[in-house]
């Protein structure tokens, strides 16, 4: 407890002293984080290999790629960013300086998730710096390579006192979460979501959560399902299907539901060989905890393709349950492993129904050659994000904000609105000490007269045009005479 | 949980999709148009019986200013609403991206007692316009008020999907437990923190417009006339009890002897010699907030006002001198016609003493030279800031209104940021079946030359990086 007050006590100290704030210090900070992971590539390739069984070109572009993107946009976008933006004005208000500027929040705390434990720590993390506040980051422990190598980097490359790395696991977390921040982002599940958002509570803390829960995946009949199936195996068995927006499980016509698995079944064998094994793409359950967990997923289940496993190594075979019940065990948690659920569904109001009575999820599929089938779905459901005719690449798009809603989570984060999720948005008038005129109407005592210039002022039946405007204005300065005038 | 019956309803009328047609939104919201035209009489004299607002200050605030809102609402609603396409990369240059503005579904709305119609029905024209149904919880202190919203107020609307309830702490509390899908908290920071605690249990996103104490420095530079008239306009409306006004001034010695005689003539300038007699001075809306201020009168010296009269709680616009950091008035959010004036030296000095205090709703500046002005704005943190005026932040709608930290508050509305705070912002991406060929590059088995393609095509460059090397 004392250590984490003392540490959050420094950050907030050094947030204080005010160096954070400048432009200038912020590129230097970001830049300096881009030398950190363009010189430790290999240490980092190498602890995510440790900790996922990940191959360096898979922990490339899933960790490596989207963490280098961020940190060029960020530091092309910060000025742009950062600068007050003005706002439209009335008529009240036509003479004055009006803007919105965007300030850090003060201390923020970072807890990261270990499925993409690099990227889910360093994404974030751009963004607050970008904005200008200290930074506390908490790595997962069940990642504990990268966890460990985090710890050992960030303070070689960036500001000690500002950013700060606090390793542990439970103990440390619920001690770090008394201590008081202006902003936490957490990733991971909604159970720890709920204690993270009441420990915010208690110092009135805004939030961002990012969580999971059930993706569902709905394929039309009318589709070529040859790809779709191709690119729902790519998203589902990545990173040995531990990934929050991976599609969960799949919603389909009875009739088609044998062809999807044989084009699983097919892609499965172009991407991963004849032994899954020995295929050095394919990752493994992160401990075995979670292998467990996912093991009793299978009991009592169809199982069309897979079910292999092997407890020494994590390992889990890519799977596909067919027939799945609604009821069952595997649609009652999100999987967070390989195996996938196939539940049939007579047509699309059934599948729209059944997602409707869940909870909201963080992504949503839905694969179909009819766009205003997709467009349908879309409307009729509610989720966090969603991609049409594939899975995952919504999250690599920073221009969409990325966050779930309901159960799967609140905020969004990615590209700008990082920026805008570690900002306060305060609100700026600056009037002119003299020209009291109009503000006559507004002082007692009070008279109809004044009620009725009052109301002339401020109801806004207008229509933005730009003649029009210059007439309001014209009468505006008229209407302040005149009321100079008589109200003296 | 008596109120399961009443959450449900509602969540099965939004699970039918009652609220999301755009003609269903604009009727609701013209609906509240007309409830504030046919009903001004009786919103003037329920917030009169209430507590004593003057009519001015009612058609000003509780109708005008709603209006306002309502208007800007309707007028933008159609472009607010649209699907907002995005920049794509070059994966997904050929795609369909684009922010979609979805409700979130049931949301609650529980105002305070302050401004009880403007700070219910602001809230709820965005919760409307955004497409959800609402259960609207007004404040049980202003009784006659309440009673009109949720009397008169539900007829205007749809009831399948929008509902008023009429309670106190405890049933607040039971109404907390059900589930909401945003919760929008205007009050104190002590009971924002029991809504957010009950919403985390839920993790139900939340809205929470809170307080503070609001500093005002004022410059040695300055019109002092200019500046006592809209210092004690902000101060004195609605007998002081606004989120937003200044609550204590920091200035000069030399500055507090100008302000104190120029206030003295301000305020009877506004209310007359005697302003308990006048029709533009407000009253306490009930005896437990009449004691606490009145109680508070015992910091420092008085220099203008100080009487009081309990039977019609009425205190007098007030100002105290030499008011010390220890005394009550300076620990806790006044929300009354007090304005205390802490002296100092300089402006640096004002700086941190608003810097060692929790960061306020607004912070305000007066002074002729605009590089002081710009100064306090910069050195300091607060949910908003005027310069040379009190309150008028607070009505411009294309600016942000909302807290920061501990007292103040999380989340803003006003104009299009209310629709945005109960919209949810969802990410789409939309691509083609085709085009299957692109893909492969992501798709094991892996090789170096697939990733030296990918490492290349996915490269977000620095502008003016020279790539001839």
């Amino acid at each position: 407890m004392e250590r984490m007050q003392q540490v959050v006590g420094r950050a907030r100290a050094a947030f204080n002293s005010g160096r954070c704030r400048s432009l200038e210090f912020r590129m230097q900070q970001l830049k300096a984080l881009e030398r950190m992971v363009q010189e430790k590539e290999k240490e980092i390739l190498a602890a995510i290999k440790a900790d996922l069984h990940k191959c360096g070109h898979n922990a490339y572009s899933h960790e490596i790629l989207g963490v280098l993107g961020e940190l060029a946009l960020a530091m092309d976008k910060l000025p742009s960013w950062a600068a007050p933006q003005p706002v439209k004005k009335n008529l009240l208000t036509m003479r004055d300086e009006a803007y919105i500027c965007l300030e850090p929040l003060g201390v923020v705390l970072i807890i990261g998730a270990w499925n993409y434990p690099f990227v889910l720590v360093m994404q974030p993390l751009i963004g607050a710096i970008a904005a200008g506040n200290a930074v506390v980051v908490k790595p997962s422990e069940i990642s504990e390579n990268t966890a460990q190598l985090v710890a050992d980097l960030l303070p070689q490359y960036l500001d000690r006192d500002l950013y700060p790395v606090v390793t542990g696991g439970v103990p440390e977390t619920t001690a770090l979460l008394t201590q008081r921040f202006d902003h936490i982002l957490y990733t991971g599940n909604s159970t720890v979501g709920k204690i993270v958002m009441a420990a915010a509570a208690k110092h009135l803390t805004p939030v961002t959560l990012e969580l999971g829960g059930k993706s569902p995946c709905y394929i039309d009949k009318d589709c070529d399902l040859a790809v779709a199936c191709r690119r729902i195996t790519w998203g589902k068995y990545m990173n040995c299907g531990q990934t929050c927006i991976a599609p969960d499980y799949i919603l389909c016509d009875p009739s088609i539901q044998s062809r999807v698995v044989e084009n699983i079944k097919a892609t499965l064998q172009e991407f991963y060989g004849e032994d899954v094994k020995s295929s050095p793409d394919y990752e493994r359950i992160v401990n075995k905890r979670h292998f467990q967990r996912i093991l009793s997923l299978l009991e009592g289940q169809k199982i069309a393709h897979g079910g292999e496993t092997d407890e020494a190594s994590c390992f889990i075979a890519p799977t596909i349950l067919t027939d799945v019940s609604p009821e069952s065990k595997v649609m009652e948690e999100e999987i967070f492993g390989p195996v996938l659920p196939i539940l049939t569904v007579k047509s699309v109001d059934e599948a729209i129904d059944f997602i409707n009575r869940r909870e909201k999820p963080l992504a949503l599929y839905v694969f179909s050659n009819n766009k205003q089938l997709i467009k349908r779905v879309i409307s009729e459901t509610s989720s966090g994000g969603v991609t049409g005719n594939d899975v995952i690449m919504h999250f690599f798009l920073s221009t969409l904000p990325f966050g779930g809603v309901g159960n799967s989570g609140m905020g969004a984060y990615h590209g700008k609105h990082s920026f805008e999720t570690f900002s306060h948005r305060r609100s700026c008038l600056i009037k002119d000490l003299k020209m009291e005129g109009t503000n006559k109407l507004r002082y007692p005592p009070s008279s109809q007269k004044k009620v009725d210039w009052a109301k002339f002022f401020l109801l806004k039946r207008f229509n933005k045009g730009q003649v029009g405007l210059a007439i309001l204005a014209l009468l505006g300065i008229l209407a302040a005479v005149v009321i100079k005038v008589s109200f003296g | 949980n008596p109120y399961a019956g009443l959450v449900g309803r509602l969540r099965a009328a939004w699970l039918l999709g009652k609220t999301r047609p755009m003609e269903y939104r604009v009727a609701q919201l013209e609906a509240l148009g007309r409830f504030l035209d046919e009903k001004k009489q009786e919103i003037l004299e329920a917030t009169a019986l209430d507590m004593g607002k003057p009519s001015f200050e009612a058609e000003y605030t509780e109708i005008l200013l709603c209006k306002n809102e309502l208007h800007e609402t309707l007028n933008n609603l159609s472009q607010w609403t649209k699907d907002k396409h995005v920049n794509k990369n070059l994966v997904t240059r050929l795609d369909s991206a684009f922010i979609r503005k979805d409700p979130y579904g049931v949301v609650l709305i529980i105002a305070p007692w302050n401004y009880p119609i403007y700070l219910f029905l602001v809230p709820l024209i965005g919760a409307i316009a955004a497409g959800n149904c609402v259960i609207g919880k007004p404040s049980e202190m202003t009784k006659n008020t309440e009673r009109l919203i949720a009397e008169v107020l539900p007829s205007y609307l749809d009831k399948d999907c929008f509902a008023v309830v009429t309670a106190g702490v405890p049933e607040t509390t039971r109404l907390l437990e059900n589930k909401f899908d945003y919760i929008f908290f205007t009050g104190t920071p002590s009971v924002g923190r029991v809504v957010m605690t009950a919403a985390a249990k839920h993790l139900t996103p939340v809205t929470l417009e809170l307080g503070g104490k609001n500093p005002c420095y004022v410059s040695d530079v300055c019109d002092v006339q200019n500046v006592a008239r809209r210092v004690a306009w902000g101060r004195f409306y609605n007998a002081g009890q606004t989120c937003i006004a200044p609550d204590y001034v920091l200035c000069s010695l030399e500055m507090q002897e100008k302000l104190l005689s120029a206030l003295h003539q301000v305020i009877t300038e506004f209310y007359g010699p005697n302003p308990q007699e006048s029709p533009d001075f407000g009253r306490i809306v009930g005896d437990k907030q009449f004691h606490r201020i009145r109680a508070l009168l015992c910091s420092g010296r008085v220099a203008i006002g100080g009487q009081t009269d309990e039977k019609e709680r009425y205190i007098a616009p007030t100002v105290l001198v030499d008011v010390q950091l220890s005394d009550p008035i300076m620990q806790e959010e006044i929300f009354g016609p007090i304005l205390s004036i802490v002296t100092v030296a300089n402006v640096e000095e004002a700086i941190d003493f608003i810097n060692s205090r929790e960061r306020p709703l607004v912070v305000y500046a007066f002074s002729s030279n605009s590089e002081e002005v710009n100064q306090v704005l910069e050195q300091t943190s607060s949910g908003g800031f005027c310069g040379n005026d009190t309150l008028m932040h607070a009505t411009l709608g294309s600016l942000p209104f909302g807290g920061i930290g501990r007292t103040s508050g999380l989340g803003m509305y006003h104009g299009k940021f209310t629709f945005d705070t109960f919209t949810h912002h969802r990410g789409c991406l939309h691509r083609s079946m085709g085009l299957e060929a692109l893909n492969a590059l992501r798709y094991p088995p892996y090789s170096q030359q697939k990733l030296g393609i990918v490492r290349t095509a996915s490269q977000v460059k620095r502008k003016g990086t020279c790539t001839l090397l």
